[in-house]
């Protein structure tokens, strides 16, 4: 979104940016490559979106319409896996490589070259997964994609997945190393390169959610890669990790995935609390209310985090005393979580408030993501949870926290910073529609998640009975709208890249604090070369 | 993929999207916005602490969206000029951290309770070992009051009709109903009621005693789940796992439920129904059932090959489809259309070996079909698709084979 031959500084005359496509492929620079992540992780939603609809396509009535059973499975697995892992954690990781070397002070991120690297893993990881769904759909003889849900439980995914459940395993394992260099690059960049007088409790706080997502993602990416290891020893090498017959269990691969699994749920929304507490004090107008608490209740969710995993696993027959400890500890997440809505209202409280894309997108976030919050209350409570488990109202619980929550707030970034990235202002029209109609769709398709489970129509299912019927219509019609409303988001972002809008001054939100903020719209390929004194 | 059958399709689609609002209001008794209360008690107190709990986030959420929307009308800048600059309150702090640990408390106290009755399945009268087996259930009547051998096993299987559900129109030949072709893009026929709910052979309890549940599987992770006995458990390979329901007397009904964990291609398709009795019927069917299960097996001969294909087509369609195609196309499982393995008679012996013991991911049938089943079964196969082998087993074949 950047071009950086209009912007280099004049000493800097001997060293041009590069030009063409060595520029993307052997890029350094922090801006360039966060430019790469984003516009990748944006294609993979519109990807996941389609599989999505295909899904969508096949539950707006009962019966088998579109796509058979096994597809069907290879859709919603599918769907999952790029939305996790190729839309929500590559938009943070891009929000990173932008944001952070511009909010401490930085020249860029302490290892450039890695940072390459990171993001060049990739495209490679998806071309094999998504390769895969292509084989499935066109190939001769149709062979079956990953089909056995993004959690891939053993026994499915090891004695009776497909063969390309290979290509998933090693596509994770791609994943899985893009994610920890990407991490360790945050955690060296914000440990080594803040300019002076930037102490660790000066920081935005997107830089303090970011650092604490990057020490969580080190410590669970190598248990996932662990599990996807054990999947492919028991496929291929005669181990018996998950398999009873051979004196494995199956549970303990549940154990595993989730211990990664649940710190995962908090590195796709941790970096969301960080955005929203840099957008919300901007449009009130008004210093971020509690802001060392902020600090603590994101630090002590990420410790939480990895004792509350067995919380997805309450129906597999716990001991009592191991269901009571989950349930309590969860339970306890929402001390902290709610400490920090609490403190977002009270920044809105008494301000000066006006509603400009970006704190729309903010709004709208803190009050989806607390709905998503209190129905994750609902489901800690285990007796009950028995109930819900594996139904569409946990389909609903994760959609507003992964939809309304982590992916709103990565549109409220980027109408945000769109402006500091491109120079220009996002179209107010496009963006007004764009916000207004995924806002209106997304709750139609995901609200009545909530009663259909409820009702009781389990979760990944190709067909249902008939009482479900009007739900689903609505539902599929909500999923359509939400999904085309993304169109209108591709015309904001191309029209910015293209440099088509009012032109940005440096500081386009006049309230808007920190060291991004200083530097000129667009923002020039290097910056902070000479680090800022921090008062 | 031809265009005139999607083109009719989509038309199809569009009167059926019309139509689903009359389909639909068939089922309001059973289906509305909220959680089944269910029929036992345990399943009632579930409710009401799904209920309490629903009121307390319910009113937490509105107090946060009030202070939201108050502060959204309030404090906007065209009233609100000029904001205020606090930035902190300890007291107010200390306060939302407190106040949500209380209600936390007052929440976790009759979840507790709620728990440690679900869990507590000791004596119990009846006990049914529950084995999710893809894509169908069976159930094993282990103990019943003073008798600890009743031995009583057998299959549930999907009884909706395969005429009922549409074949899909990317269908990538795996779907076992039929191809677009096959129904020459006829709509399919309107659903009944418990269209994917009902089964072949219901589980049958008594209702006023305790049953308690063994559940496990075959294969990969299942879950049993009656919404209104009030919970669900997982069924897992190499564990067994319990739980149990009473149901009081006077609710004598059928309930139905349906797997609740991912089990691969069929896993929509493998619903519970249970018909709850009194325990005189109980008794009596028990007995029954018993008696037909000591029985000595159906042997008599097939008159003809048109008899054995017969029968063998619904026992294909049941059993066998899911993983060989409708037309024998093969998928999951192997291809059965013109393959040599049904056509030369010498493989005879081991066809029939493999329904009876299994091979691979290939299940054993000798616990869900009878000799006579199995016997049209492999007639079938050796003769449909255009196999046309002509071989003709009897059922006194595979009762001999059985009994090797």
């Amino acid at each position: 979104m950047t071009t950086a031959t209009a912007t280099h500084d004049a000493h800097h005359d001997h060293h041009h940016a590069p030009s063409g496509l060595k520029r993307w492929l052997f890029s350094t620079n922090h801006k360039d490559i966060g430019t790469m992540y984003l516009w990748f992780s944006f294609a993979m939603f519109m990807t996941g979106g389609f599989m999505a609809m295909v899904i969508r396509a096949e539950l707006l009535e009962p019966g088998m319409q579109f796509v058979d059973p096994e597809f069907f499975n290879q859709m919603t697995t599918v769907h999952g896996l790029v939305m996790v892992f190729g839309a929500v954690m590559p938009a943070f990781v891009g929000l990173a490589n932008w944001m952070i070397p511009l909010m401490v002070g930085a020249p860029d991120m302490a290892l450039p070259r890695m940072n390459n690297w990171s993001f060049w893993i990739l495209p490679f990881a998806f071309t094999l997964l998504i390769g895969s769904v292509l084989m499935s759909a066109f190939a001769p003889g149709h062979p079956a994609a990953p089909d056995f849900g993004w959690t891939f439980y053993a026994p499915l995914s090891t004695t009776y997945g497909p063969d390309s459940t290979d290509l998933f395993v090693f596509s994770v394992h791609m994943m899985g190393i893009s994610s920890i260099m990407g991490a360790i690059n945050v955690i060296v960049t914000v440990l080594n390169l803040r300019a002076p007088g930037m102490t660790l409790m000066k920081m935005p706080l997107f830089v303090w959610t970011w650092l604490i997502t990057a020490f969580l993602l080190i410590a669970v990416m190598p248990v996932l890669a662990g599990a996807v290891t054990m999947v492919l020893m028991d496929r291929h090498f005669g181990t018996s990790f998950f398999d009873a017959a051979g004196g494995g269990d199956p549970v303990l691969f549940q154990h595993v995935f989730w211990f990664f699994g649940h710190p995962e749920v908090y590195i796709m929304i941790l970096p969301s609390f960080g955005i929203v507490s840099a957008i919300l004090p901007t449009f009130s107008r008004k210093p971020l209310f509690g802001y060392a608490s902020m600090v603590y209740a994101t630090a002590s969710i990420a410790l939480l985090s990895f004792v509350v995993w067995a919380h997805h696993m309450f129906t597999v027959g716990l001991p009592l005393a191991g269901t009571l400890f989950f349930m309590y500890m969860t339970m306890l997440i929402s001390v902290p979580t709610g400490v920090k809505v609490f403190n977002w209202v009270a920044t809105m409280w008494r301000g000066s408030l006006t509603f400009e894309l970006p704190m729309k997108w903010a709004i709208a976030f803190v009050v989806l993501f607390t709905c998503g919050g209190l129905s994750g209350l609902m489901l800690a409570i285990t007796p009950v949870d028995f109930q819900y488990h594996d139904t569409y109202f946990v389909v609903a619980h994760f959609h507003y926290v992964l939809v309304t929550g982590a992916i709103f707030s990565i549109f409220a970034a980027a109408y945000y910073w769109l402006p500091k990235w491109s120079g220009v202002m996002p179209s107010k029209l496009l963006g007004e529609l764009h916000f207004w109609s995924s806002l209106i769709s997304a709750n139609l398709l995901f609200f009545p998640m909530h009663f259909v489970g409820l009702a009781g129509m389990p979760r990944r299912y190709a067909d249902y009975a008939l009482q479900f019927a009007d739900y689903n219509f609505w539902i599929s019609i909500g999923g359509f709208w939400f999904g085309l409303s993304q169109l209108l988001f591709v015309a904001v972002a191309v029209r910015c890249a293209m440099k088509k809008g009012e032109k940005a001054p440096a500081n386009p939100w006049g309230a808007a604090d920190g060291l991004e903020w200083e530097v000129p719209s667009p923002a020039p390929f290097h910056t902070h070369e000479t680090p800022p004194l921090i008062k | 993929m031809q265009l005139t059958p999607l083109y009719r399709r989509a038309a199809g689609l569009l009167s059926v999207i019309m139509a689903t609002t009359a389909n639909a209001s068939d089922w309001a008794t059973r289906s509305d916005l909220d959680l089944r209360p269910g029929v036992t008690q345990v399943s009632q107190e579930v409710h009401d602490l799904h209920t309490t709990i629903l009121w307390i986030v319910t009113a937490i959420g509105l107090l946060v969206f009030g202070l939201i929307l108050v502060a959204m009308i309030r404090h906007r800048r065209s009233r609100r000029p000029n904001p205020s600059t606090f930035h902190e309150n300890i007291v107010l702090e200390l306060l939302w951290t407190i106040v949500p640990f209380i209600i936390l408390i007052a929440m976790a106290v009759p979840a507790t309770l709620v728990l440690f009755q679900l869990e507590d399945s000791s004596g119990s009268e009846l006990t049914v070992k529950v084995t999710g087996s893809r894509w169908k259930w069976n159930y094993e009547y282990l103990t019943y009051k003073d008798d600890n051998q009743v031995n009583l096993s057998f299959y549930s299987n999907i009884a909706t009709p395969v005429e009922q559900r549409e074949t899909p129109v990317f269908s990538a030949g795996l779907f076992p109903y039929g191809t677009a072709s096959d129904r020459g893009g006829q709509p399919a026929p309107k659903k009944d009621h418990n269209y994917n709910l009902e089964v072949d052979k219901p589980l049958v309890l008594p209702s006023g005693i305790k049953v308690r549940f063994l559940i496990t599987s075959d294969d990969v992770i299942h879950s049993f789940w009656v919404p209104d006995f009030g919970g669900k458990k997982d069924a897992i390979p190499g564990y067994v796992n319990e739980m149990w329901a009473k149901i009081p007397e006077g609710k004598e009904d059928t309930y139905y439920g349906q797997c609740t964990e991912l089990c691969g291609k069929g896993h929509a398709f493998m619903p519970i129904e249970v018909k709850v009795v009194s325990q005189d019927k109980f008794d009596t069917w028990l007995a029954d059932e018993k008696a037909k299960a000591a029985a000595a097996p159906d042997l008599t001969p097939f008159a003809d090959l048109k008899e054995a294909m017969d029968a063998g087509e619904g026992v294909y369609k049941a059993n066998c489809a899911l993983c060989h195609g409708n037309n024998g196309e093969g998928g999951i499982g192997l291809k059965f259309a013109g393959s040599e393995f049904m056509t030369d008679a010498k493989h005879l012996p081991e066809h029939i070996d493999t329904l009876i013991n299994g091979r691979n991911a290939m299940p054993s049938f000798k616990a869900q079909l009878s000799p006579r089943d199995i016997a049209a079964v492999v007639t079938y196969e050796r003769n449909a698709f255009g196999n046309d082998s002509g071989d003709l087993v009897q059922p006194a074949d595979v009762n001999d084979h059985e009994s090797q």
